[in-house]
């Protein structure tokens, strides 16, 4: 049995469709990359697998349990199973590095401070910082605030780790020491991996199967190899990225300006 | 075009419904918390630091806003009262006005206007920035991580800063009267304390309970509702404060239609002048 499974997920924000019947299945210990174009629904189909958005119809499971109808109280204590990097981090502002890693082991765990305070050390010198601890988020690079939120992440050894967008922002050498990490912490903690990204190296470099998100539908799902081959167009153009008619048609020079900009 | 206009007013009555529901199960998600974790130790050093920025650092805000307003009630009471030879019941009239509505009124208007903006804009950011959504990953529910603390601080020293607000109003008025406008200073505490009982003070208190909860947990909600970017913040932080303010008005009416009522029906009615 699959470890989460995703059964005909559709999400509607207005009149907009992100997601138009999605079935996806992960297995325990997977690494599996979701990429697509920005505005595809990727952010919101992992934010459906931890339960911060509810599907508007199908179901949401996790380790055989049907989690999208859950109250918020039950919720919480799935969501212990898992650690979720937000694309900017989302460290807590007011407080320094060190009580960020340690939050989640205060808020559920009841072990004596010293050792809070010991294994949210051992977190930061596993995502490669352990010098920063006493330093305030905003002392931070964008690359720092990633990893801390990393470590913070894995402060209660989660068995699934969701990345939203590990890359974005971030310079290639940056974005090369993220994707080490993600490899290094799923060869060290055995958890599952689910990793969305629009950064092709990224995706390349850590997946085991890669899914492809357009218009709200999967139009891919298989390995790295099997991607690279792949003769459809879609798949074929975002991964050379190249943009098709639809989106240079803005562009063209020979329309008057209101045009352009109504089309952007 | 009527067909479109009759669509929008649905669409908007639809919208302000849906908000309010959504509000009322905020509160009602607040409350229970209150409850359930307001009395354990985690949530005591969460609320201690709340206390300091909405109780301790609004004491000269809420002392100098009560101050003026009770040396502007003297000299605008004043002249009225001269003419009908009782400038020395100033105290009478100033003090209650001051205790039963000016002094709660403002207290928390000032309120609204200093801890409202600043909790919407603290909580705002956090919403944009995705820290609710990462408490909320972490398995703590935000609501009772960060508005239970913050509604506590506003409701226990809303009350308190009422006082201040009040001694300040009571002292101003009688630097006024007495030192400027030629009133005695044994007849205006004389009178003062003839027209001033417990139960105005105590109606002053149990409403500024009032106005703190509002002004918590409407701030607490427009930042957790904010919409996206520093504009949405920025937008919050109004709403919050205009909010806030007609929430007081509109609670102060009740209260005071209440207490008058209540007090009709328990001691009758008794003239500032008798």
């Amino acid at each position: 049995m699959a470890l989460i499974e995703l059964r005909n997920i559709h999400k509607r924000f207005g009149r907009l469709v992100v997601l138009n019947g999605i079935t996806l299945n992960v297995e325990s210990g997977q690494a599996l990359v979701i990429i697509g174009a920005s505005g595809t629904g990727k952010s919101v189909l992992l934010k459906h697998i931890v339960g911060l958005l509810k599907p508007d119809r199908g179901e949401v499971w996790f380790d055989g349990q049907r989690i999208d109808k859950l109250p918020e109280r039950d919720l919480q204590a799935v969501r212990q199973n898992f650690g979720f990097l937000f694309q900017m981090g989302a460290l807590f502002d007011s407080v320094s590095v060190i009580d960020n890693v340690s939050f989640p082991l205060v808020e559920h765990t009841r072990k004596p401070k010293e050792d809070i305070q010991a294994i949210a050390q051992d977190k930061l010198a596993m995502v490669g910082l352990p010098e920063v601890g006493n330093k305030m988020p905003a002392e931070l690079s964008g690359g720092q605030r990633k990893r801390v939120g990393l470590a913070r992440a894995i402060a209660l050894s989660p068995r699934v780790i969701l990345y939203d967008e590990p890359t974005t922002g971030l310079d290639p050498i940056r974005s090369d020491v993220i994707n080490e990490l993600i490899l290094k912490l799923q060869r060290e903690l055995k958890v599952t991996s689910i990793i969305v990204t629009h950064d092709m190296n990224s995706a390349f470099k850590v997946a085991n199967r890669i899914v492809m998100l357009h218009e709200g539908k999967i139009v891919f799902d298989g390995t790295v190899e099997q991607m690279k081959a792949s003769e459809d167009e879609i798949v074929r153009r975002f991964v050379i990225g190249e943009a098709g008619e639809a989106e240079l048609a803005s562009l063209r020079l020979d329309q008057p300006p209101q045009f352009r900009l109504a089309n952007q | 075009m009527p067909v479109g206009m009759v669509e929008q007013v649905g669409r908007n009555t639809n919208n302000a419904l849906a908000a309010l529901g959504d509000f009322a199960l905020f509160v009602a998600r607040a409350i229970r918390f209150v409850f359930s974790d307001g009395w354990r130790w985690k949530t005591f050093r969460l609320w201690l630091p709340q206390a300091y920025e909405v109780g301790t650092r609004s004491v000269p805000v809420v002392s100098i806003t009560g101050a003026f307003i009770g040396m502007v009630l003297s000299i605008e009471s004043i002249t009225q009262l001269k003419t009908v030879e009782q400038e020395n019941r100033i105290g009478s009239i100033i003090n209650v006005s001051v205790v039963k509505q000016i002094g709660p009124v403002l207290a928390a208007v000032m309120l609204a206007g200093r801890i409202g903006g600043a909790l919407t804009a603290e909580l705002g950011t956090m919403n944009v920035t995705e820290q609710l959504d990462a408490l909320r990953v972490m398995g703590t529910d935000p609501i009772r991580y960060l508005v239970v603390p913050r509604f506590l601080a506003c409701v226990l020293l809303t009350p308190i800063l009422t006082i201040y607000s009040d001694l300040c109003g009571v002292v101003g008025a009688w630097l006024v009267s007495t030192k400027f406008l030629g009133v005695p200073s044994g007849p205006y505490w004389q009178y003062s304390a003839q027209g001033v009982d417990t139960w105005q003070i105590m109606e002053g208190l149990v409403k500024s309970l009032f106005f703190g909860a509002a002004i918590g947990l409407i701030s607490c909600y427009k930042g957790f509702t904010c919409g996206a970017g520093a504009s949405g913040v920025g937008r919050a932080c109004t709403d919050s404060f205009v909010t806030s303010f007609i929430a007081i008005i509109i609670l102060n009416f009740l209260a005071a239609k209440l207490a008058k009522d209540w007090y009709l029906l328990l001691f009758g009615s008794r003239s500032l002048f008798g």
